[in-house]
């Protein structure tokens, strides 16, 4: 169902970190903390995540001018098992913490659920998502040093964390609808074509968004999907022509906005939670702050499944949490 | 929610297929490369003077040597990520896949992390050689008897 936000749910403040290949992509200047050696000067990469988490909300509340005690909840995410990136580095906060797993969804499932706490208890929410190349290949894939091939479906998780405070009364982007997903058997096994697993709950969410809102695609100044990447991307457009819906003009896909993919070498584009996060902290919400851009869907798009879910054969589950946020 | 089956044969179809002729010629010439090394080792240990058996022993030793260094070095990796089954084939692939764990899993200690984490990738290469090993010795030995 549609979740409307009646009580001018905005988001004030945001901040995003990322690393080298994130710093060299075209988006690269709009980051508040760029570390070129992605150690953030932690001994592992897990640690490295964290930090980045610790360091993104660190300079979003630094830039509102909020301590602590000023913030009633943080809402925060990662694709490391049991989510330690959040909880080990978001641990310095005196913050009461919810932690979420949405995979790459979760900067949408996050901003999402922060939003409705904003609007029914009237304070200040934090959303704070991250993923780390090097982190993520350990658990999801490969060895950081093994020669293996890509195929060209795969995409690159992207080393970065963005975060989001959201509250009434301040700043210029209004949380107005919010659209959760629902979990999607993709019928794709292939972990190296995530783009075609999660397209499906993209098509899905918005659909039943456009259903339920009574609007079309040309409403919107912008719709993003997460982190579908190029294949993806396709996929999404041609489903969506299908239903009746024509994207052309409005689409764009947050896995292909992060790197330069031809000159960067990075196949069908980014993903992992922190893509979205950093796309929309350094490009989507400052156009809009801007006035470039005036009506945003944000879709985050997440693949659910585990690295054992994939070797026992399960197809990917996917989903994609809707937020429909508009400048004020 | 369930999509429907023909969703599968759709992706399938639409997804970029590797270019496997690049691929190819890529692997080639790499993994030629690597062999015409192996081989100038094999002539200079020669002209040394050491015998045909210890040649033998000392080229996979020495390209086993190097690929452990250039992986340690984080070169192996933008090699290979051209050349595909060029350093994977010959015997530097296989030291790769034991020392990129090993480099990978130190964090986590050097008993659970780093020893039993090492055979990952190489693991089922040694367990399943070792077991078609034990099957080709068995059917050798069957067909020697008549």
């Amino acid at each position: 169902m549609l979740v409307s936000i009646k009580g001018d749910v905005r988001i004030f403040s945001y901040a995003a970190v990322g690393g080298a290949q994130e710093a060299k992509g075209p988006l690269g200047r709009a980051f508040d903390f760029i570390d070129e050696s992605e150690r953030f000067r932690q001994k592992t990469w897990e640690q490295s995540e964290g930090e980045m988490q610790r360091i993104a909300l660190s300079k979003a509340m630094d830039k509102a001018g909020l301590s602590d005690g000023d913030v009633g909840h943080l809402f925060a995410g990662d694709l490391m098992n049991q989510c330690t990136s959040s909880s080990y580095g978001l641990m310095s906060f005196d913050i009461p913490h919810v932690g979420l797993y949405g995979a790459c969804s979760t900067a949408a499932e996050s901003i999402a659920l922060a939003s409705i706490m904003s609007d029914s208890t009237d304070s200040f929410s934090a959303a704070v998502t991250s993923s780390h190349f090097c982190s993520a290949e350990r658990q999801f894939r490969y060895p950081l040093e093994y020669g293996g091939q890509r195929t060209p479906t795969s995409q690159r998780t992207v080393t970065g964390s963005a975060a989001f405070l959201l509250g009434r009364g301040r700043g210029k982007i209004a949380v107005k609808e919010l659209m959760f997903g629902r979990s999607v058997d993709s019928k794709i096994s292939d972990i190296c074509n995530m783009g075609a697993a999660m397209a499906p709950a993209a098509v899905d969410t918005m659909t039943r968004f456009f259903e339920e809102s009574g609007t079309q695609p040309q409403n919107y100044d912008k719709i993003v999907t997460g982190d579908l990447g190029k294949e993806g991307f396709l996929i999404t457009k041609m489903m969506m022509a299908q239903k009746g819906y024509n994207l052309d003009s409005v689409y764009d896909d947050c896995g292909l906005l992060i790197y330069n993919a031809a000159v960067q070498d990075m196949h069908a584009g980014g993903s992992g939670c922190g893509c979205s996060a950093v796309v929309a902290a350094t490009s989507l919400f400052p156009a809009m702050e801007r006035g470039e851009i005036r009506e945003l869907l944000f879709i985050g798009t997440g693949a659910l499944m585990s690295p054992t879910s994939a070797q026992q054969g399960l197809p990917i589950a996917s989903i994609a949490h809707l937020v429909h946020v508009s400048a004020v | 929610m369930n999509m429907n089956e023909n969703y599968k044969q759709f992706a399938e179809r639409h997804a970029p297929k590797s270019p496997i002729v690049k691929d190819c010629l890529m692997a080639f010439w790499v993994g030629g490369l690597i062999c015409v090394i192996g081989q100038a080792f094999s002539d200079f240990y020669k002209s040394r003077g050491a015998s045909e058996e210890t040649v033998k022993m000392l080229v996979p030793v020495t390209l086993i040597f190097l690929a452990a260094l250039f992986t340690g070095l984080g070169v192996f990796d933008r090699i290979a990520k051209h050349a595909g089954a060029g350093t994977l084939v010959p015997i530097t692939g296989f030291a790769n896949s034991v020392v990129a764990p090993a480099i990978d899993n130190k964090a986590e200690g050097w008993v659970l992390g780093l020893g039993a984490k090492i055979f990952i990738i190489a693991g089922p290469v040694i367990l399943y050689g070792t077991l078609a090993s034990v099957i080709y010795g068995l059917i050798y030995y069957i067909v020697g008897l008549f």
